[in-house]
């Protein structure tokens, strides 16, 4: 059932939480709110579970507007950041509860719980209370006792933010199989973008109550709509240039052309270019031209890439490249020694200066 | 000691003797010189001393008085801190200072005031005898004082767990469907009820002891409205030679009973904090 909210106001006192928000999920897709905290996106998830009442707009399942509707009536099934079990209930209590509630016979609550629990691989704590589980043990529970009443759609609040990085990792590969099985429509909210762009089928952008950009993880990615996408999507150099003729030369008076993306300039032609580290390469010598003087401060060597990270003391500047290792072997890289940054040939050339 | 020095805070040892030795001061040896002195007593003298008919009566009224006022407190109280807690209004924190007051009233000020109200011809009196309702010199009167002395000490103990309620949970109830009488049912109750028995323990306790406000509410008939406390006072002022022994034997069933009976609200408290 696909969920849509519908130019969604909501104020709190002063404070614009939300400012004419339309988000359109899709039937049976993954959708991740994206973004800085602050940013809204855990005010619209409340708006569309009916936790938060919007001081105007629209919330929509399917066709029918739900905007009034309590809660209690709306069958989502909605997971807290910070799990929200109940703590004088086991295990199978908890994730009884919404079918007690509904008066299910005893038979099919049984068969229903178990077979859940089997499904997060938890049938033999279904007697513990919930403070002798760990972290993603609570919350694997919380994600199947929303599960268990066969909600409609299923909304979940930083699932994995309060988790270690290698169960959130974990939690984050299974969520997507659970989600690639069921097919519920499901809207989660993170402000860690590996995270949306790993599991999510499309990713909403929010900032300051509003929408930034909308769009499957690739094109966010690829096409960032604006400077602030590019920005909090992180692992990109933030440089300041000026925009002559259709190239953004770097600083007041450097003639360093760069790759990237500019997002608007001011009338002087001021403004930032954006490049991502692998847009970067180094060399030894100026031999190109078109490169910038710097010296190397700390390389971290762990990854599919080699991160150097550099200071261009002309510019006062801090620069991220990433280049292979096969290439950091044969610069022989150490730190503080001085090095030329080279914009990639086909950076440049691939550049689009959305002016 | 090895595992004293695995400690954060140091002083083990000094603290735990003086918590036996203080105990031992205000609590064990008074108590105990009570149970000796009755100790004196025959077996025959003791129970002749504890069981007559009046006796009995006493027990009755002091124990069911206090387990009465107790439950309403709880409930009474329960309203009060949900009420100051939850909600905002004017005059709120004023409210709040009030629920402290009976703590600071001398008992004998309210027994004195609630007497003169539910009188006949009290403020209160004239509208309710005629209705049948004795306000004052009755069993209700008991009640009625006691649940004053009592229900702030609900109120406090359950203050700060209504505070510290995970509003997430009562969220996701209402989330799965709970209906708002479930939810208080299922969710929050559960989770007040550690504290809602500890309020309920300690009203029922002061219950038990209060002697100052009942005296002045009750009339003190002997079967009907005398309390087991006014029974041991006026033991000790007929001045016969065991009179002082026959009162301390009184007390001494009255210690044992509120002591099986504390033990037992005690249990059930730890059992509905388990989870």
């Amino acid at each position: 059932m696909s969920i849509t909210a519908q130019n969604v106001t909501k104020r709190f006192g002063d404070f614009v939480a939300l400012d004419d928000v339309t988000v359109e999920c899709p039937a049976g897709e993954l959708v991740a709110l994206l973004g800085p905290s602050g940013g809204g996106k855990t005010t619209l998830l409340r708006v569309i579970a009916g936790l938060e009442v919007p001081d105007s707009g629209t919330v929509l399942f399917k066709d029918d507007d739900i905007t009034k509707h309590s809660a209690r009536d709306r069958n989502v099934g909605f997971v807290f950041q910070h799990y929200a079990l109940f703590r004088h209930m086991t295990v199978f209590e908890n994730v009884a509860f919404g079918l007690r509630v509904r008066k299910w016979a005893e038979p099919r609550v049984r068969d229903r719980v178990l077979e859940l629990l089997r499904l997060v691989r938890l049938e033999e704590k279904a007697g513990l209370y919930p403070a002798n589980l760990s972290g993603g043990q609570k919350q694997r529970i919380a994600l199947v006792r929303a599960l268990a009443p066969e909600p409609k759609v299923m909304l979940l609040d930083e699932p994995f933010g309060a988790l270690d990085a290698k169960v959130r990792s974990e939690l984050r590969d299974w969520l997507r199989r659970l989600h690639n099985e069921l097919h519920v429509t499901s809207i989660f909210v993170t402000h860690d973008q590996e995270e949306a762009f790993e599991v999510a089928d499309r990713v909403v952008v929010l900032n300051k109550g509003r929408v930034e950009q909308t769009g499957a993880p690739v094109e966010v990615f690829e096409r960032p709509a604006n400077g602030f996408v590019m920005d909090f999507l992180g692992n990109v150099n933030k440089l300041p240039v000026r925009v002559e003729g259709g190239r953004a030369l770097l600083g007041e008076t450097g003639t360093v052309e760069l790759p990237g993306r500019v997002f608007g300039a001011s009338e002087n032609g001021r403004t930032d270019a954006y490049v991502r580290p692998h847009e970067l390469d180094l060399a030894r010598t100026a031999d190109g031209g078109n490169c910038l003087l710097a010296r190397v401060l700390h390389v971290n060597p762990a990854g599919s890439v080699v991160k150097v990270r550099l200071w261009a003391e002309d510019f006062g500047l801090m620069i991220n490249v990433d280049i292979t290792p096969e290439r950091y072997r044969a610069l022989a890289l150490k730190p503080t020694e001085p090095v030329y940054i080279t914009p990639k040939a086909e950076a440049v050339s691939d550049t689009d200066y959305a002016i | 000691m090895a595992q004293a020095n695995t400690r954060v805070l140091p002083g083990y040892r000094l603290s735990i003797s003086f918590t036996l030795v203080y105990l031992s001061v205000l609590v064990i040896i008074p108590l105990g010189a009570c149970v000796i002195t009755a100790a004196q007593l025959s077996w025959d003298q003791f129970r002749a001393a504890v069981w007559t008919e009046r006796a009995r009566a006493a027990y009755a009224l002091t124990f069911g008085a206090a387990l009465l006022a107790a439950a309403i407190s709880a409930v009474v109280g329960l309203l009060v801190a949900w009420v100051l807690v939850r909600y905002e209004f004017p005059g709120k924190r004023v409210f709040d200072a009030l629920v402290d007051l009976p703590f600071a009233l001398p008992t004998a000020v309210a027994g004195l005031v609630f007497s003169n109200l539910y009188v006949a011809n009290g403020w209160l009196g004239q509208f309710l005898v005629p209705l049948g309702i004795e306000g004052s010199y009755s069993r209700l009167a008991i009640v009625l004082v006691l649940v004053f002395i009592g229900f702030p000490f609900v109120v406090r103990t359950l203050q700060p767990v209504l505070e510290a309620l995970d509003a997430e949970a009562e969220e996701a109830a209402a989330l799965l469907g709970a209906s708002r009488w479930q939810t208080f049912r299922r969710v929050i109750l559960p989770a007040l009820m550690p504290g809602l028995l500890t309020g309920f323990a300690l009203a029922f306790a002061r219950g038990l002891g209060e002697y100052g406000s009942v005296v002045f509410v009750s009339g003190n008939m002997p079967l009907k409205t005398e309390i087991a406390a006014f029974l041991i006072v006026s033991r000790l002022e007929e001045g016969r030679p065991n009179s002082y022994r026959e009162a301390t034997a009184i007390a001494t069933v009255l210690l044992v009973a509120s002591f099986l009976m504390l033990i037992v609200i005690n249990r059930l408290e730890a059992r509905s904090r388990r989870g």
